[in-house]
C-alpha cells in the first residue's frame, strides 16, 4: 500500500484555484463587482421600506398563505427583531437570501427541464447535484475568496451552490410525474416542444417546483449565516461576532431573529403551491 | 379507398427490433420471438381499411395490441413496419411537423382517464386544441363554447374538472377533441372508466352526435357489447393480431375461429341481432286467389295453425287461420279474401330483437318481417329467435 506514491489532489486543486485566478481572476472580479451593486441595491430598497409598512406587508401576506396565526406571528417576530435593534441587519440577510433565491430559480428550473427531458444531461447533473450538496461548505467557501474578495458576493455564490440543487432536483421530479395520458394529450393535439413545457408540463409540475423553491429558501437562509465567516455581514455577521468576543446574549438574540425569519419565510412559501 | 388504409402495420417493442422483425415475417409466433430477441410483439401485420364516417371498433382484452394499434394511427407509437395512409399520405412517414399539423387539425383522441388539465377551467380544457392551433381567443373560446353545447355542458365552462363526475369529464374530453373539427377521432376505451349506466347513455350520445358529425371513428375497447352497440365494423384481436374484421352480426354469427366464438358466447345477443338475422324464411304462403282447401293443404303439410297471404309481388295481405279455412270449405266458397286476417305484427328486417322480445312474447301468430314496400321478407317464430339468441349458427337448428 504504502510503495504508492500520494495521490497530490491537494497541489493539483491549489494549481487548478491558481491557474484560473491568474487567468480569470480579472473578469471574475468584474462580475463580483455587478452583483455586489445588484445585492446592495436591493438590501437599501428593503431597508428604505419603513419597518412598519414592511411588517403590515409580510402580516397581511401570511394571512393570505398560511392563516391567521401565522399573520399574528410574523408581527410579533418582526416586532421583536426591529425592537432589539437588528433590523438592518436582517434586511442585510433577506436581501442575500432573495438575490441567491432568484439566482438558483433563473439557473435551477432550466437545468431542471434540461435534466427531465435530456437523459445525458440528467446523467451529468444527477452527480454533480450529490457533488454539491454533500461537499462540506467551508471547502468552497474559501476558495471563493480570491476571486470574488470578501463580502457579500462569495457569500451569496457560495449559498447559491449550496442551495440550487433541490430547485433543480424537484423541477426535474415534478416534469416526470405529469401524468404519462397528459403528455399524450398534448403530443396527440399537436402542441411543440414548448407549448407542451408551458401549457402542460410546467403548470402541472407548479407544486413540486414551488417546493424545490421553500427548500432553496430555507438552505440559502441557513448557508448565508455561515457565509458571514468571509465577511457577508447580516444576522450571520451579528452572531460571527458574539462567538469571536464571547457576547452569548448578543449571539442568541441574532439567533432567535434568524428563527423567526426561517419559520415565517417557510410558512409562507410552503403554502405558494398550495393555494390556487 | 378508405379513408384510412393500413397495411401491415406492425409494432416490436424493444432496441432491437430488425432481427424481431424478420422473425416475425417467417412466421415465428410472439413467444418465439420473445425467447429469442428478447423484443415484445405489440402489433403484428394489423391490414384494415376504414370509410369516411365509419365507426371503426378495435376490440379485445388487455394486452391484446389494441391501444398501442389506436397509437399507431397518430404515430403516438411509432409503428416499426407497415404503413398507416390517412387520405393518401402515409402517417409514419411524414416529416415532424407535418405530422404536429395532422395532430392539430385532421386527427384527434379521446382518452380512457379522460387526461384534462386540473389547472384550466372546463372552457380552456376544450380550447386547448384550438390554442395549439394558434387561434386567437375570441375564435377560440367561440368553437369552445359550441362544443361545449353539443355534448349538453353549457353552464359548466368556468367550473374546474375536479368539480366534475365522471360521465361529464368525458363529455369534455370528447367536447375537447370536436372543437378543432377534425375528420378522424381515434378513442382510446373512452367509457371504459365510467359506471355501466353513464356508459351506456354516453353510448347513446356518441351514436347522437356521430349521426349529425359523421366523423370517421376509431374506437378501443374491451367491452364486447359495447363494441356491438357502436361499430359499424369490429376488428377483433388477440396476441397482437386481428383475428376477424366484421359488422357486428358477422362477428355474431360467424366468428372466424374458437376464439371469436367463445368470446362472444356471453353477449346481450338481443342487441346485437336483427330480426332479418334470426328470421326463417316463409315456409308456406298462400295468395289471395287461392281457394281454401290449397292453404289447408298448405297447413296441414307444414304442421302450421296459421298461414301468411301475399299478393303475388311479395306485399304482404294478413294471415289465416286453419279453423278459419277449414269452416270455408265446409260452406263450399271458393275464396280466401273474407277470412284474412290483416291485422299482422310486423317488424323491419334491421330491427334489432331487443326491441321485439315483448311483441314475440305475447303473439299468437309469427311475426312478420316486411321490408319498407311491404314485402313480406320472412317470419320471426320463438324457436329460431331463441336459436338466435343462444348463438347458435344460422341453419343449425332445422
Amino acid at each position: 500500500m504504502n510503495s504508492i506514491p500520494r495521490l497530490p489532489l491537494a497541489r493539483w486543486t491549489d494549481d487548478l484555484i491558481n491557474y484560473l485566478q491568474g487567468h480569470w481572476g480579472a473578469s471574475t472580479q468584474a462580475f463580483s463587482d455587478q452583483m455586489e451593486s445588484l445585492i446592495k441595491g436591493l438590501q437599501q430598497l428593503l431597508i428604505s421600506i419603513p419597518p412598519e409598512l414592511f411588517i403590515i406587508v409580510i402580516a397581511l401576506l401570511a394571512w393570505w398563505l398560511a392563516g391567521r396565526k401565522m399573520a399574528i406571528f410574523s408581527v410579533i417576530g418582526l416586532f421583536f427583531i426591529y425592537n432589539v435593534k437588528l433590523w438592518e441587519v436582517t434586511m442585510e440577510t433577506l436581501s442575500m437570501v432573495i438575490a441567491a433565491v432568484l439566482l438558483c430559480a433563473v439557473v435551477g428550473i432550466p437545468l431542471g427541464i434540461l435534466s427531465a427531458k435530456n437523459l445525458t444531461a440528467h446523467r451529468i447533473i444527477a452527480p454533480v447535484l450529490d457533488f454539491m450538496q454533500t461537499l462540506p461548505a467551508f471547502v468552497y467557501l474559501l476558495p471563493a475568496i480570491p476571486f470574488f474578495g470578501l463580502g457579500v458576493v462569495p457569500g451569496v455564490l457560495t449559498t447559491i451552490i449550496f442551495a440550487m440543487p433541490p430547485v433543480i432536483r424537484l423541477t426535474d421530479l415534478g416534469l416526470r410525474q405529469v401524468p404519462e395520458e397528459l403528455i399524450e394529450l398534448g403530443r396527440s393535439f399537436g402542441s411543440t416542444f414548448f407549448q407542451m413545457l408551458f401549457k402542460i408540463e410546467l403548470p402541472l409540475a407548479r407544486a413540486t417546483i414551488l417546493a424545490g423553491i421553500n427548500q432553496c429558501i430555507m438552505l440559502s437562509l441557513s448557508m448565508v449565516v455561515i457565509a458571514a465567516m468571509i465577511g457577508a455581514k447580516g444576522l450571520g455577521g451579528v452572531v460571527w461576532r458574539a462567538i469571536q468576543t464571547l457576547k452569548f446574549g448578543m449571539g442568541f438574540e441574532a439567533g432567535v431573529a434568524i428563527v423567526v425569519i426561517a419559520i415565517i419565510l417557510d410558512r409562507i412559501t410552503q403554502n405558494l403551491g398550495k393555494s390556487k | 379507398m378508405g379513408k384510412i388504409e393500413v397495411r401491415n402495420l406492425t409494432k416490436i417493442y424493444g432496441n432491437n427490433v430488425e432481427k424481431a422483425l424478420q422473425m416475425l415475417r417467417n412466421g415465428c409466433d410472439n413467444q418465439e420471438i420473445r425467447e429469442n430477441t428478447k423484443q415484445v410483439v405489440g402489433v403484428r401485420e394489423a391490414t384494415f381499411s376504414v370509410e369516411q364516417g365509419e365507426c371503426f371498433v378495435i376490440m379485445g382484452l388487455s394486452g391484446s395490441g389494441k391501444s398501442t394499434l389506436l397509437r399507431c394511427i397518430n404515430r403516438l407509437i411509432k409503428a416499426t413496419d407497415g404503413e398507416i395512409v390517412i387520405d393518401g399520405e402515409d402517417v409514419n412517414k411524414v416529416s415532424s411537423r407535418r405530422l404536429e399539423v395532422l395532430r392539430q387539425e385532421k386527427i384527434a383522441m379521446v382518452f380512457q382517464r379522460f387526461a384534462l388539465l386540473p389547472h384550466r377551467n372546463i372552457l380552456d380544457n376544450i380550447a386547448y386544441g384550438l390554442e395549439v392551433q394558434g387561434e386567437p381567443r375570441p375564435i377560440r373560446y367561440e368553437k369552445a363554447f359550441q362544443a361545449l353545447e353539443l355534448v349538453g355542458l353549457k353552464g359548466w365552462e368556468d367550473s374546474y374538472p375536479g368539480n366534475l363526475s365522471g360521465g361529464m369529464q368525458q363529455r369534455v374530453g370528447i367536447a375537447r377533441a370536436l372543437a378543432t373539427d377534425p375528420d378522424i377521432l381515434l378513442m382510446d376505451e373512452p367509457f371504459s372508466a365510467l359506471d355501466p349506466l353513464i356508459r351506456q347513455d354516453m353510448q347513446d350520445e356518441l351514436l347522437a352526435i356521430q349521426q349529425k358529425l359523421q366523423k370517421t371513428i376509431l374506437f378501443v375497447t374491451h367491452d364486447l357489447d359495447e363494441a356491438l352497440k357502436v361499430g359499424d365494423r369490429i376488428a377483433l384481436m388477440k396476441d397482437a393480431r386481428i383475428v376477424q374484421i366484421g359488422s357486428p352480426e358477422e362477428i355474431l354469427l360467424s366468428p372466424a375461429s374458437d376464439y371469436v366464438a367463445r368470446f362472444v358466447e356471453n353477449v346481450n345477443r338481443s342487441r346485437a341481432l336483427t330480426a332479418s338475422a334470426v328470421m326463417v324464411k316463409p315456409r308456406a304462403v298462400a295468395h289471395p286467389k287461392d281457394g281454401p282447401l290449397t292453404a289447408l293443404t298448405f297447413m296441414e303439410k307444414h304442421g302450421l295453425s296459421t298461414i301468411f297471404v301475399t299478393d303475388r309481388a311479395g306485399h304482404l295481405q294478413g294471415y289465416v287461420q286453419a279453423e278459419d279455412a277449414s269452416a270455408l270449405v265446409e260452406a263450399g266458397i271458393r275464396e280466401l279474401d273474407g277470412i284474412i286476417n290483416p291485422e299482422v305484427p310486423t317488424a323491419a328486417p334491421d330491427t334489432m330483437l331487443s326491441d321485439l322480445l315483448d311483441t314475440l312474447a305475447y303473439t299468437k301468430v309469427p311475426l312478420a318481417v316486411v321490408d319498407d314496400q311491404g314485402r313480406l321478407k320472412g317470419v320471426l317464430v320463438r324457436g329460431s329467435v331463441i336459436a338466435g339468441l343462444a348463438g347458435e349458427r344460422r341453419g343449425s337448428h332445422e
